[in-house]
């Protein structure tokens, strides 16, 4: 009952979702063996744009990023969508929460 | 092993402080012990649930159903804080007051344990779910000392819960004539950090203009990620580089769940000042 509701709920907000996510466009990430490839992404300044981090590790991971402000779990072998932008140009650093030694990258806004 | 304490330790936190506020604020509330303990463990089993099903709720609405879930349950939860609050600012003295006599004959007394029902388990759940992926995704991986990380895990789950019970035990210590109106601002600011965060979600899923991202950068003098910011973000809903639009929801809720406190303040003294002249 309570999921029923929740996914009434989103269905507008769906419609609205689809529609932003169409003039992006698509960057990829993948998480493998608690590392992100590539580690660094130039995108361009003043634009949005559609991060899809697809997860190749078995366990979940965290996207975090205080610059970015943005935060997503990311189950195991599965993918993410993580909307970001418009930046101004700059260094924008995120890491894995969850296996933070390892896994960074920098997303470079030109 | 120290960083996997560091990490639940993090997310055991917030839970466990507002676990303390809420346990301090309701200590006359009739039966509000086993109402908490009721809402830890629907909490937890949601977090179960939650952390099984992540995959799903991330695919949700073209990939945001993870931010919009996120900020449902932390709307809800602003809303049962803020009715909460407004309650106890209306019963809270009387029932101080005179605990033994009048705890039972409140009626709406135990709407006010549900309510404090759904706020524990909200907490726990959003918290927890993530505890749950993280200490599965160590389980799960075949690197190394999965048992020392566990061990970890245990330390930092512990460590919460201790600052937590402290900061129980500490208001519990403040002088009855502050306690309310202690209470009743640590209330307020966590429901005013919670609306903060919700907007940050729905700002992420793209379906909230940001208003000047960031409207100010203090991440510099004082990290989000370090214990003070850590604390403060908790407490108060501090962010090192928040958006314009958090600060609109911040300031909103702070102001509509003060002025309902006020209110509910107002129409109390005003019914016991009718009562006493009536006599």
């Amino acid at each position: 009952m309570k999921r029923l509701l929740f996914i009434a709920l989103l269905l507008p907000v769906a419609a609205n979702a689809a529609d932003a996510g169409t003039q992006r466009s698509d960057y990829k990430l993948v998480i493998s063996e608690h590392r992100f490839q590539p580690a660094e992404i130039t995108i361009p300044s003043g634009t949005k744009i559609k991060l899809i981090v697809e997860n190749k590790d078995a366990t979940p991971e965290e996207f975090e990023s205080h610059a970015l402000n943005r935060e997503k779990v990311i189950a195991g072998h599965s993918s993410a969508t993580i909307l970001i932008g418009p930046l101004t140009p700059g260094r924008y650093p995120f890491v894995g929460e969850f296996n933070e030694a390892t896994a960074k990258g920098v997303i470079i806004v030109q | 092993m120290f960083g996997t304490a560091i990490i639940v330790f993090r997310e055991v936190l917030e839970a466990a402080l507002i676990i303390g506020i809420l346990a301090a604020a309701t200590r006359s509330v009739p039966n509000s012990k086993r109402w908490l303990t009721a809402g830890v463990f629907l909490g937890l089993a949601g977090s179960g649930l939650v952390a099984a099903f992540t995959d799903v709720i991330g695919s949700l609405a073209s990939g945001v159903g993870q931010e919009i879930f996120n900020a449902i349950v932390l709307g809800i939860a602003v809303l049962m804080l803020a009715w909460h609050n407004i309650w106890m600012s209306s019963h809270g003295a009387a029932l101080a007051a005179n605990a033994k006599s009048v705890g039972r004959n409140i009626t709406d007394g135990s709407s006010a344990c549900s309510i404090l029902l759904v706020i524990v388990g909200l907490a726990v759940l959003r918290e927890g779910s993530e505890t749950v992926l993280f200490l599965y995704g160590i389980a799960a991986s075949n690197e190394g000392g999965p048992a020392s990380m566990m061990l970890g895990g245990l330390v930092g789950m512990l460590s919460g819960i201790a600052v937590g019970y402290l900061m129980y035990a500490g208001l519990l210590r403040v002088p009855m004539r502050w306690f309310f109106a202690a209470t009743g601002i640590l209330v307020l600011l966590l429901a005013a950090g919670m609306a903060s965060q919700a907007a940050h979600f729905l700002i992420q899923a793209d379906l909230l203009p940001s208003l000047s991202s960031p409207l100010w950068d203090t991440s510099s003098v004082l990290p989000e990620n370090g214990l003070p910011g850590t604390l403060l973000h908790i407490l108060v809903g501090y962010d090192a580089r928040p958006a314009g639009m958090q600060i609109l929801f911040y300031l909103t809720a702070l102001a509509a769940i003060g002025a309902g406190m006020k209110w509910a303040n107002r129409s109390r003294k005003s019914i016991h000042s009718t009562v006493s002249a009536i006599k």
